[in-house]
């Protein structure tokens, strides 16, 4: 850590180093191009991956916080800038170093107003284009008579906007999204096969994908803003429904980012009921993208095969939770309540039907001759990729980047656990299918492991009825079903979070769908899209 | 569930007391009554899911609650075969119109489940700059069905209402005709400005 600061001042005499957890440098916004690049070329430091951009409003000024990390040397760093007008904030975009940067720098753009000098599609991202204020500002008018419900038809513009420089006054330029006689292609946002209320604006030549324009936002409910207005425990049932499917892992992520701050200690316990849950999750996420993702490629009878295994870890939740589907289950300092008696036996018996399962699925679907030419080499996407676009989780582990937090930068329980990061190479849709499959297999090793070895004792560590957490900002990455999940929190001292932004691994997976389509077959966009596996209310949140 | 509660339907018990007070041809009811009954089972759903109750909706397709035993199992993708809309799940103002369009798309006699307490008023988001407070602004509801998420077998119960609805209702001279499309346009204009 000493050591990065030595080179980031020799270089960057300017900057002010905040230690902490993460090391946290204070740059001034004209310096954050040359200053990214730095930290992502320099040969010691090495920071490839941008892990995500929170945009900030400290009330006197507006700013961005960038989390970056290094893959080869696993140790992480953000940096922040901050300008003062708020009426035409600008910074330099990063969009030309990193893939996702373009699309983290628009959803900026659309919470804060703040304008990224050369990005190249400086469009709104969730909200519509006629959208009155910047919603995430302190200062937004939340009333619905500003912004009211419409039944009309949404306008929207074809061209992207670009912002330059130019003698100290900020130009606006615009390009077309589309050229002028590019065939488009409409697919959602009510379409089957996008996996909720996605929209693809998609330009072909005959059958191959020349361009996709992503439309997001048709679940964008504002619960980063929401979470503003909530006491800390309170925020937590956000997490049920946003990645509906890994609802315990997200709740896990939030949980340990206020534990952290408020260092609060968890029963041994409660830690090992959170990670069984998470693997239980993980385990039925899964089975739920094999079934949806093959009945996408026309094979619909296995997802009554898949389902079986879902709707028994369901039942094992639902004896314990008292839900389905939205938990709330594990709560500051633990979880909400204990075990059902019959949790070990039930757990058990599901562990027992894993390997028939899968053998099953492999015999029905994974060998079958359609199934492999339809996947196989289709939508390739190589590491560098990957890791440009931050694509985390099965799929980029698909792609051969070892990116499973539960080994990077393992949290609870997971050092004292033995199991395998599944990683390959191939980087193409039978490859994600593949490290879906294998990662129920080791999830299932996971629990195995544990089940019998779940210590007596609290289930709840003593938690204040009303939490304070102190001053500062905390990040908190944890592995999700689809990857890598950040919460980041910074408190102003009182019961509610100040700012609460949330990192989602579906966002990248959306937005890397127009560059792996690029020049593949229109028919194969159902086949990426679905072996990427995004959940569109986590993407929109 | 008891046979009496589930019976138990104010609001259908009113629509059979309008039947009756109103009174109808000896031949054209038996018609109404055949037709009905055809309806009611084969109501055919849009696959229609915006977030977390669509999941419960895919459970319900599935071998444990397998809706094919009500012939509700041939979700259409296409607005044009489908008989009923279930909005399962959060309606945002970017979804709002298209959610309208969709119902408009729909070849009458049409029908709306509100499932889930987003699609009822907002549920959880209710106090969100970008939510619709409830969908009735949107569409009008026939069914509403509780729950974040609502179980498979409320889910269930709401269309089984729904069915219980379609069979006493008047086909000929009742919900087979296009006005009802008109005199809703009329009472919730699309310009509200």
């Amino acid at each position: 850590m000493a050591n990065i600061k030595d080179i980031v001042t020799t270089r960057f005499p300017q900057a002010s180093i905040e230690d902490g957890e993460i090391m946290m440098i204070d740059i001034p916004s004209e310096k954050v191009h040359e200053f990214a690049q730095f930290l992502r070329d320099e040969k010691e430091l090495a920071f490839d991956y941008l892990v995500t951009i929170v945009g900030m409003d400290w009330g006197e000024s507006l700013g961005c916080i960038y989390y970056l990390t290094s893959i080869e040397n696993n140790t992480h760093i953000a940096f922040k800038t901050s300008v003062q007008d708020r009426e035409q904030p600008a910074i330099p975009s990063i969009s030309d170093l990193w893939a996702i940067a373009g699309i983290y720098e628009r959803e900026v753009y659309d919470f804060y107003g703040i304008i990224f000098l050369n990005n190249p599609d400086m469009r709104r991202l969730f909200l519509s284009i006629d959208w009155k204020g910047y919603p995430l500002r302190k200062d937004y008018d939340m009333s619905t008579e500003l912004n009211p419900v419409s039944v009309e038809n949404e306008r929207q513009s074809d061209d992207t906007y670009e912002y330059e420089l130019k003698d100290g006054k900020i130009v606006k330029i615009e390009h077309p999204v589309f050229k002028a006689d590019d065939f488009v292609v409409n697919i959602g946002p009510q379409h089957p096969a996008t996996h909720g209320v996605l929209r693809f604006r998609t330009a072909v030549d005959g059958e191959t994908i020349k361009k996709i324009d992503v439309y997001m936002g048709y679940i964008h409910r504002g619960v980063e803003k929401l979470c503003e207005t909530l006491q800390y425990p309170q925020t937590l049932h956000f997490m049920d429904r946003l990645d509906y499917f890994s609802a315990h892992n997200y709740h896990h992520g939030l949980c340990l980012c206020i534990e952290k701050a408020a260092g609060i200690q968890v029963p041994a316990r409660a830690e090992y009921i959170r990670v069984i849950m998470d693997e239980l999750s993980r385990i039925a996420s899964h089975c739920l993208f094999i079934g949806t993702f093959c009945m996408d490629l026309g094979a619909t009878t296995m997802l009554f095969y898949t389902l079986r295994v879902r709707e028994q870890i369901l039942d094992i939740m639902e004896k314990t939770c008292g839900a389905r589907m939205t938990f709330n289950y594990d709560c500051i300092g633990g979880v909400m309540a204990d075990l059902d008696p019959d949790f070990v036996k039930d757990v058990k018996d599901l562990l027992a039907t894993i390997p028939s399962n899968i053998k099953e699925y492999n015999k029905l679907f994974t060998g079958n001759v359609i199934t492999k030419n339809r996947m196989i080499g289709v939508g390739h996407l190589t590491r560098h990729d990957a890791i440009s676009w931050g694509v985390t989780g099965p799929s980029g582990r698909a792609s051969g980047w070892a990116c499973d937090v539960r080994k990077t930068d393992p949290y609870s329980i997971y050092p004292e656990i033995d199991f395998e990061q599944v990683v390959m190479t191939e980087g193409d849709s039978y490859a994600r299918f593949k490290c879906r499959v294998a990662e129920i297999e080791q999830s299932a090793h996971i629990i195995e492991q544990i089940i019998d070895k779940i210590p007596e004792g609290d289930y709840c560590a003593k938690v204040p009825k009303v939490l304070k957490l102190p001053v500062g900002r905390w990040f908190q990455v944890v592995e999700g079903c689809r990857g890598v999940f950040g919460i980041y929190i910074e408190s102003d001292g009182s019961t509610k979070p100040y700012r609460l932004k949330i990192a989602p691994p579906c966002l990248p997976l959306a937005a890397v769908v127009d560059h792996i389509t690029e020049g593949q077959k229109i028919a194969d966009l159902i086949t990426i899209g679905g072996s990427l596996d995004y959940i569109v209310p986590d993407i929109d949140r | 569930m008891p046979y009496e509660a589930f019976k138990d339907n104010e609001y259908i018990e009113k629509l059979v007391q309008e039947l009756r007070d109103s009174g109808t041809n000896v031949l054209v009811g038996s018609l109404d009554k055949l037709i009905n009954w055809g309806r009611s089972n084969s109501i055919w759903p849009l696959t229609f899911a915006t977030s977390c109750c669509g999941i419960e909706f895919v459970s319900l397709g599935a071998a444990r609650f397998d809706m094919a035993r009500f012939g509700w199992e041939v979700a259409r993708a296409s607005p044009r075969q489908a008989d009923f809309i279930m909005v399962a799940g959060t309606i945002v103002n970017r979804m709002a119109p298209v959610l309208r369009r969709l119902y408009d798309q729909l070849a009458e006699p049409k029908y709306v489940i509100a499932c889930g307490s987003c699609a009822i008023s907002g549920g959880p988001f209710r106090k969100s700059y970008h939510v619709a407070r409830g969908i009735e602004d949107i569409v009008p509801v026939d069914v509403y069905v509780p729950g974040c998420p609502p179980r498979p077998e409320a889910m269930i119960y709401g269309i089984m209402q729904l069915s219980r609805k379609i069979k006493v209702e008047k086909f000929f001279g009742g919900v087979n005709r296009q006005e009802s499309q008109e005199e809703f346009l009329r009472q919730h204009p699309i310009d509200k400005e």
